[in-house]
């Protein structure tokens, strides 16, 4: 599966976006200051996921008009989002020719139990993850990269990390041990074999392996960029701030040079006032969207 | 040994470095200009152009690759013959104007047209006639004008996919996607 020219043709765009910044947009307007600012590419969806985690409801895709709107006006990849398990939004997504789909827990699950059978598509997805075993599952089923799932619209990057951490140390474990000791690792994992030898023989996964849930300054971008992210997924982080464009410039920045201090404080600098954060244990448990997915 | 750099301001240059050097030549990030004028030859990779061009501004490189370009070589890919070309459409935006090339943006469409090609007999010329050569095609540009300078090693239906004009070089596709690629050794042994 992963030699297969089809996948190769997935993984390739996801291989384009590394060291960017993919910010999520509601319409044409943040989509355009989204594209100006150096976004390498935009998610489009109809709410961002702090105002979901406010309002409630049953979040579903963005609404047609809305992706058409911004698919016309960016010249930049544009994603969207699919809820977990409905791949016949995803495949209306697919039909409106959007590069990306999102099967994510911030949207309402459609699915209890599977996940969008994603090598069927033609269109390349990316699916979040909390540890290892849940990266190969969804690789299993065709997803061309990995992003951690954070905690969305939380303005928290403690789970982002606690999800990085995870998946970058049960690979570095895998990577020590002998073949029949991988065949017991995938059982536990619940992954197949030949994904797991991959990581072993790696010591990375098989596609791109991003970060996204609680990425709300250049600090936090930096900071799971250092644990092994390669590009980042701001949501509710930039158009949630007092100033977004200001705040879309310096996270573009701090992708670039998470390696360079003097620069994450020129980007840190004068920033403006963020967007609310919201501490993990005040949320209430049937209201953390990263427990969504199976 | 040559210092081939790979500029890593985003997109894919991890998988420039891994093709530099196995092709045999020492391959180093690029993110300033100290960095820039430290190297023999640059490569800008695959990735998003209008994020280069925010990122390139913010830094101050854009004069400074050009001043490089002026004496040394440089090899874009996809994103990267977007920023070497002298122009661009599909919308217009800056450019470096080191190849003589017109480029469209996004010329074949969106993901859904993006593909893996094999290019051979008379596709390829030059260095590369009589092999054959994998094309990895990701959200490609289209060569739309070459000037009379400029020579054509590789073409995919009929259109120019892999160009040189003096000491620089442009590809629309991804040789660096390839694990057969002869495409870096043509960039590198032209420092030798």
């Amino acid at each position: 599966m992963l030699l297969s020219e089809s996948f190769r043709v997935k993984v390739g765009l996801a291989e384009m976006l590394k060291g960017g910044v993919i910010m999520d947009v509601t319409n044409a307007e943040q989509a355009e200051i989204a594209e100006k600012c150096g976004a390498c590419a935009v998610m489009a969806l109809e709410r961002v996921p702090s105002d979901i985690r406010r309002d409630g409801g049953v979040a579903r895709m963005a609404p047609i008009s809305k992706i058409r709107e911004i698919m016309a006006t960016v010249s930049i990849p544009v994603m969207a989002k699919a809820r977990i398990g409905h791949f016949m939004e995803a495949r209306i997504l697919e039909s409106l020719e959007v590069d990306f789909i999102d099967e994510s827990e911030v949207l309402t699950p459609a699915d209890e139990e599977h996940h969008i059978a994603k090598r069927d598509f033609k269109v390349p997805f990316v699916c979040g993850a909390r540890n290892l075993g849940e990266a190969l599952r969804r690789i299993a089923e065709g997803a061309a990269m990995i992003r951690t799932k954070g905690e969305a619209g939380s303005g928290n990057i403690v789970e982002a990390v606690r999800h990085i951490r995870t998946i970058v140390k049960e690979m570095r474990q895998l990577t020590v041990l002998g073949h029949e000791e991988l065949v017991h690792e995938a059982k536990k994992l619940q992954a197949p074999l030949e994904l797991v030898e991959y990581c072993a023989k790696h010591g990375r996964l098989p596609v791109p392996n991003f970060s996204a849930g609680g990425i709300a300054t250049p600090a936090d971008a930096a900071l799971v960029m250092q644990l092994g992210a390669e590009a980042v997924f701001v949501g509710s982080g930039i158009f949630k701030s007092g100033d977004p464009e200001l705040r879309a410039r310096a996270i573009v920045m701090a992708a670039t040079y998470y390696n360079n201090p003097a620069k994450l404080l020129e980007a840190s600098d004068k920033l403006g006032i963020g967007m609310a954060g919201l501490e993990i244990s005040k949320i209430a448990e049937g209201e953390l969207m990263q427990t969504r997915g199976w | 040994m040559a210092t081939v750099g790979i500029l890593a301001l985003q997109g894919d240059f991890a998988a420039h470095v891994a093709a530099v050097e196995s092709a045999g030549a020492t391959a180093c990030e690029v993110r300033t200009a100290a960095q820039l004028f430290a190297v023999d030859a640059l490569i800008i990779p695959g990735g998003e152009s209008t994020t280069m061009l925010k990122l390139l501004e913010m830094e101050n490189l854009t004069e400074a690759i050009q001043a490089f370009g002026a004496s040394k070589p440089i090899f874009g890919t996809c994103a990267g013959a977007i920023l070497l070309a002298k122009e661009v459409i599909n919308p217009a935006q800056f450019s470096f104007n080191l190849v003589d090339i017109g480029v469209e943006r996004n010329g074949y469409g969106r993901q859904l047209d993006s593909t893996i090609a094999k290019l051979y007999g008379s596709d390829l010329a030059g260095p590369l006639a009589g092999s054959e050569l994998e094309a990895v095609f990701i959200r490609a540009p289209i060569i739309r004008r070459v000037g009379p300078n400029v020579k054509v090693i590789a073409s995919y239906k009929g259109l120019p996919v892999l160009v040189e004009e003096g000491r620089h070089m442009v590809a629309t596709f991804h040789p660096e996607l390839s694990t057969h690629n002869p495409v870096h050794k043509l960039f590198i042994e032209r420092l030798n």
